[in-house]
């Protein structure tokens, strides 16, 4: 009957566990920011937007369309604010051109007729002066405790090099204020396509290359979900350094920071006696590299022994390269400091690719109760069993009836 | 009389071998059975997180479907119980042949709860899409997860895994194209446990809240003095492994009792009524007789 009854019992345990642990990661709802998702569109008003190529409505028309019904479905909370570029001044000086960057509507919550209103009444004029308007939109977002989005969606290269856009991304991601650029691209133009590629991957955004107003609106009003959704989940900002003695402590929780070609990052994590340290590390790949690339984690004692490590490698395209470690001290070991030291082995294609700000790193830091190895079962199990049981009875009943047999003979004979 | 004999001592080797299957019966049948599934009460999934702290977590079972951009690298995951084996399953449907320019790989990548890489045992892993396909079809069996595992090993073990689909290698002029995305992840739980009595203290999940920098060392805490009272901790844990040997106790000592009478000369057995066949066949058979 217990044994009958149990797998039921477990069952419903299981059940019960599933449902309990089913929304992981576990620690995301223990700290609720006070602070709102920001999310800034950018969004270009130059000339080439008089295009029709766009299912045969042109670039601007389809735009202020797609903005109509995103404007619409936007959650009451959200904090959107839109940036235009080259909106405003219709001449051909450069210089001038390439300022023409104005905020349409504040970061706040949004008056969505308001809004409405100044999106429809944009006309295609000047200038691309994308590299700008994201310094400008970075500006916007300010600073604070959680990621900003920038979703820009333009039409055309930027005619206002310097300063680069991509170089721009790279440099307002480096600067830590969790910055994420998403990128649209109205046309299948070559050019266009890489230098948003670029923007995108320097900060872990995304790029889309809108073929229809459908497709617009469902991946602006995705991006804006994703800002919602996503905003809490910020690493704190740490810096490595090139030694262990000197090295930041650290407590469990995300963290992030910059890491060069070839360098090594140290850090420091307090590991008592019967707790297990778990770390795990990625390198984000935000620039053009060298097809082939590695990551390696390494957890080395105070006095430069080596604990454990973890390590991945890889080729070709991808976005991060990760890689974790656990380790815990045999049993009653004294409490003491582990260091961990990331390094890397990517390189740059071209000797005159940036190499500073290095590329982004985040690294998680757990310690945890140690997991002592489990005993050797004292029951058995199995079929084999069974038989082995049967037939040792078997050969124990013979003996001992034998046994038995030839007793009662002697006994007999005398 | 030897064979009445022996038939009793089958039908008690049968009782026993069904009294064994009774209770060997739900065990086996949980095993077998692949978990339930309350995919219908389970509501689809349309996001995907853009990176392992922001993945969007799914139940197994639970279907996945959004639109996004080839390119976009996509993010879920899921927590893994020990003894399950879970499998994930990805339909992509690929933009229109007419806007794509070649071929391209795709790959799902199965990362454990330290961002550590799994193998897969099966499944198309990473399939190439040709230029004239419509759609893609990626799979991954991951290893059973195992109950514990030393540090130093990259065993599956219990806790939060992640799910990563990205397009490897395309030409570039194929970047940001609409796509269609469908995923599933089923699981196969079993009851076989490896290793038995194993356990992992903390299942395997990283800390996504910001962390903080201490100035110094933290202080020891001076741990309180374990109760040493009486406990049972050196008894077996309630497993299947009691119900094994308990019944394979009760076998042997069927059989036991079988080889030992089996050593009984025959006629002395039915002769000898002070021996150890003290209710022999004949009386049994006499008994009724006597009533009507």
């Amino acid at each position: 009957m217990i044994f009958r009854r149990r797998p039921a019992a477990a069952l419903l345990g299981t059940l019960a566990a599933l449902s309990l642990l089913g929304v992981p990661p576990a620690h995301a709802d223990e700290t609720t920011p006070t602070e709102p998702p920001k999310v800034e569109l950018v969004l270009d008003i130059s000339g080439s937007m008089r295009a029709r190529d766009i299912e045969g409505h042109s670039r601007i028309s389809v735009l202020q369309q797609s903005f109509n019904d995103v404007l619409d479905a936007l959650p009451a909370e959200a904090q959107v604010g839109i940036r235009v570029l080259g909106a405003t001044y219709p001449g051909n000086v450069k210089a001038v051109g390439c300022k023409d960057t104005q905020q349409l509507v504040p970061i706040g919550p949004i008056d969505k007729l308001e809004a409405k209103t100044a999106v429809a009444t944009l006309r295609p004029t000047g200038f691309t002066p994308v590299g700008l308007a994201l310094r400008a939109a970075a500006r916007d977002l300010g600073t604070g405790e959680t990621t900003r989005r920038i979703v820009l969606i333009t039409d055309g290269e930027d005619t206002c090099a310097p300063p680069d856009p991509c170089e721009v991304a790279r440099e307002l991601a480096a600067q830590g204020t969790h910055l994420v650029v998403d990128t649209l691209g109205l046309t299948l133009n070559d050019k266009v396509r890489r230098q948003l590629t670029c923007i995108a991957s320097a900060t872990g955004g995304t790029y889309t290359a809108v073929t229809s107003k459908t497709q617009l609106t469902n991946r602006i009003n995705q991006l804006v979900d994703r800002a919602a959704t996503t905003y809490t989940q910020t690493p704190a900002q740490v810096d490595g350094t090139d030694n262990c003695t000197g090295a930041p402590l650290l407590n469990p929780g995300a963290y992030t920071d910059r890491e060069q070609f070839q360098e090594h990052r140290w850090y420091r994590v307090p590991v008592r006696d019967g707790q297990e340290l778990r770390a795990s590390v990625s390198v984000s790949l935000d620039r053009a590299l060298n097809r082939d690339y590695g990551v390696l984690l390494r957890a080395v004692s105070q006095d430069g022994r080596e604990l454990v490590r973890g390590t991945d490698a890889g080729s070709g395209r991808t976005d991060v390269l990760s890689t974790g470690l656990r380790w815990s001290a045999e049993q009653d070991a004294p409490d003491q400091t582990v260091c961990l030291v990331v390094s890397n082995s990517f390189s740059s294609p071209t000797a005159t690719s940036a190499a500073t700000p290095g590329m982004p790193l985040e690294l998680t830091v757990g310690v945890v109760d140690s997991s002592p190895a489990p005993n050797g079962p004292d029951l058995g199990r199995g079929w084999g069993l069974l038989g082995l049981l049967a037939l040792a009875g078997l050969v124990g009943g013979l003996l001992f009836g034998w046994l038995a047999r030839w007793r009662v003979s002697i006994w007999r004979a005398n | 009389m030897r064979t009445t004999s022996i038939r009793r001592c089958a039908g008690a080797l049968s009782a026993a071998a069904a009294a064994l299957l009774l209770s060997a019966g739900p065990a086996a049948a949980d095993t077998a059975s692949p978990s339930p599934s309350p995919s219908e009460s389970l509501a689809p999934v349309t996001t995907a997180g853009s990176s392992f702290l922001t993945a969007t977590a799914v139940q197994p079972g639970q279907p996945v479907q959004l639109a996004g951009s080839t390119g976009d690298y996509l993010y879920w995951s899921f927590t893994a119980e020990a003894g399950q084996t879970d499998k994930i399953a990805i339909t992509v449907t690929l933009p229109p042949t007419s806007s794509r320019h070649g071929a391209s790989n795709w790959a799902v990548d199965v990362f454990d709860g330290l961002r550590r890489r799994q193998a897969c045992t099966a499944g198309a892993q990473t399939p190439t899409a040709a230029a004239d396909a419509a759609s893609v079809t990626l799979g991954c069996t991951l290893r059973q997860v195992r109950a514990w595992a030393e540090p130093w090993s990259g065993d599956p073990l219990p806790g939060t895994y992640y799910v990563r689909l990205a397009v490897t290698g395309l030409p570039e002029q194929d970047l940001g194209l609409p796509m269609q995305v469908a995923m599933r992840i089923t699981t196969h739980d079993s009851d076989d446990i490896q290793p038995e009595g194993g356990e992992l203290k903390a299942s395997l999940t990283q800390p996504v809240t910001a962390g903080t920098v201490l100035t110094s060392a933290p202080p020891v805490v001076a741990e309180e003095k374990k109760d040493t009272g009486w406990n049972w901790d050196w008894l077996p844990d309630l497993s299947a492994r009691w119900a094994w040997t308990a019944i394979g106790g009760a076998i042997a000592a069927v059989t036991g009792v079988g080889g030992y009478s089996l050593t009984r000369h025959p006629r002395r057995r039915i002769s000898n009524p002070d021996g150890f066949n003290r209710l022999s066949p004949t009386t049994r058979q006499d008994h009724p007789v006597n009533i009507t």
